[in-house]
């Protein structure tokens, strides 16, 4: 939430990458560092390019065993 | 003839591909300005001014060179300029005509649609004639995150010069195909298309950034050739574990819009040579329309820290503080550069579309550098306030001025890539952070906030911004 500066009423199915402002590049490499390490993962080059939304990256995190 | 004037007689080769349906061949590429064109005939005494918000697509690059073929001075603005920016831009300048997205036609509430194709249409306004002087071509800007008026005026010949410069020590064939990763309104961009299309290369535009899937697809699909990259794209492509893609495509990686470290450039130079492919380091400035100089890929790894030496066409010394040429190797001075590709000047107002070359092709560029023994350009440092945070110039003495006009005391320093603004009052820090985000469009992870006791300033009062860190 922090890398895209977003309240939690803006998480959910409808985010996206680009579908705020905050949400670009420079926030998606961010967030990839913010949810390596705080969940202590390292994610594949295939699955960075691939969080493209809220529920894609819910999907992702699933397979690296993150629970929510 | 200039490459804008030419584009027609390359007829059925591939000029634009999007790798996402839209392809354009050279003779569409010049129906599609002349289109435009015919509607961006004045009816006033005059060469007008337009505004052109570029997207990395079609429909941007025809409106761009039916500007450039028609004598319309062009003003170039990131597509997602901020709608308070783009106001502020067109009330200091009054454009006779304004080229945008359909979607934010509604922000010129002054322009009245004369044409559209694709997704831009065309504003015109009833603004007043405006001298401009005839060399000017196009206008850029030189500190975009924090929202100047201030334009670098750039000529047909700086971009003609700069364009075919570019094309010579790069190698650029009509083989070429570099995809975009930089916006086209950004002078690095920019130059990536000039000095492609000036050989007949296939530019693949794109929205995409490198974070994005698409991307990736589009790079294989259109067997892109070359990418270019500020140096944040090399520190993400790095996280992107961009060693180990496979990209067979792609033969050329170039860098500039500011300072890649030693170790990148170490990195990235082995990987290439291994790869079988080029890497070069570049150093400019929109100033210099684009480009200065460069390092020879087969020198990287010997002068990793090196911006090379000029390129062609051009000429470079090291200046004292009187203005003496300093000759010896590895003296440090002011970098000047000579060439046809030095800008006109700035502008900061609509007047000063008036004036004409204030340069003379000579470039005092604010860095201090020094040279080697074999004719090797390295810059040590700034005689100038200005860091690049995320490949974006930001001028720390503006931005400052910004902040203590919302009755916040503070001082502005840091380094490329991470932006300190140092704050008394505690108390502020949010309101600052959120300022300096929407000020300056920076990601977060790009600045910080740092509380301090006091303003440190020496005996004349001035701010001693070498006691911070």
């Amino acid at each position: 939430m922090e890398s895209l500066s977003l309240t939690l009423d803006q998480l959910g199915d409808a985010l996206a990458y680009n579908s705020v402002p905050t949400w670009d590049s420079v926030a998606h490499m961010a967030m990839m560092a913010a949810l390596e390490s705080q969940f202590d993962i390292m994610l594949e080059t295939d699955d960075i390019i691939d969080f493209s939304s809220y529920n894609k990256g819910m999907q992702i995190l699933a397979k690296y065993g993150v629970e929510f | 003839m200039a490459f804008w004037d030419d584009i027609r007689k390359r007829g059925s080769s591939i000029a634009l591909t999007t790798g996402e349906g839209e392809v354009l061949t050279y003779a569409s590429l010049a129906d599609a300005a002349d289109e435009l064109e015919r509607h961006l005939d004045a009816q006033s005494i005059g060469r007008p001014l337009a505004f052109l918000l570029a997207e990395n697509c079609p429909e941007a690059v025809a409106a761009y060179l039916a500007c450039l073929r028609s004598g319309t001075a062009v003003a170039m603005q990131p597509s997602r300029i901020h709608a308070h920016l783009l106001a502020s831009l067109i009330a200091t300048y009054d454009p006779k005509f304004v080229i945008l997205p359909r979607e934010r036609a509604s922000e010129v509430p002054s322009g009245n649609p004369r044409w559209s194709g694709g997704r831009y249409v065309l504003l015109e306004t009833p603004a007043a004639p405006c001298a401009i002087d005839e060399q000017t071509a196009l206008l850029v800007s030189t500190s975009g995150s924090t929202g100047s008026p201030k334009l670098v005026r750039q000529s047909y010949r700086n971009l003609a010069a700069n364009a075919a410069s570019i094309a010579e020590y790069l190698g650029i064939t009509t083989a070429d195909r570099p995809i975009t990763t930089l916006p086209m309104s950004y002078v690095y961009g920019l130059s990536v298309i000039n000095s492609h299309l000036s050989r007949g290369a296939t530019v693949v535009l794109t929205e995409h950034s490198i974070a994005e899937k698409e991307f990736w697809n589009i790079l294989r699909n259109e067997a892109a050739t070359s990418l270019a990259g500020v140096p944040y794209t090399y520190e993400m492509l790095k996280r992107l574990r961009f060693s180990r893609m496979d990209l067979p495509s792609l033969r050329v990686l170039t860098q500039a819009g500011g300072r890649l470290g030693p170790e990148l450039v170490t990195e990235y130079a082995t990987l290439c040579r291994d790869a079988g492919r080029m890497f070069f380091v570049m150093y400019g400035a929109a100033e210099a329309t684009a480009r200065m100089s460069y390092l020879p890929p087969d020198r990287a790894l010997e002068k990793p820290s090196s911006i090379g030496a000029p390129i062609p066409g051009g000429e470079m010394w090291i200046e004292s503080e009187t203005g003496q040429r300093l000759e010896g190797p590895d003296v440090v001075g002011e970098l000047v550069y000579r060439g046809e590709n030095v800008s006109l000047g700035y502008a900061i107002c609509r007047q000063d579309l008036a004036r004409g070359d204030d340069r003379q092709g000579v470039l005092r560029t604010g860095d201090l550098a020094r040279r080697d023994q074999d004719g090797y350009y390295y810059v040590v440092g700034r005689k100038s306030r200005f860091i690049k945070v995320f490949g974006n110039r930001v001028n720390l003495d503006e931005l400052e001025q910004h902040i203590r006009a919302q009755g916040i005391e503070c001082v502005c320093g840091g380094q490329d890539d991470k932006l300190r603004v140092f704050l008394v009052d505690a108390t502020r820090t949010d309101t600052v952070l959120r300022f300096v985000e929407q000020l300056t469009g920076l990601h977060r992870s790009g600045f910080e906030v740092k509380v301090i006791d006091a303003i440190p300033r020496n005996e004349s009062g001035k701010v001693n911004y070498a006691s911070l860190s």
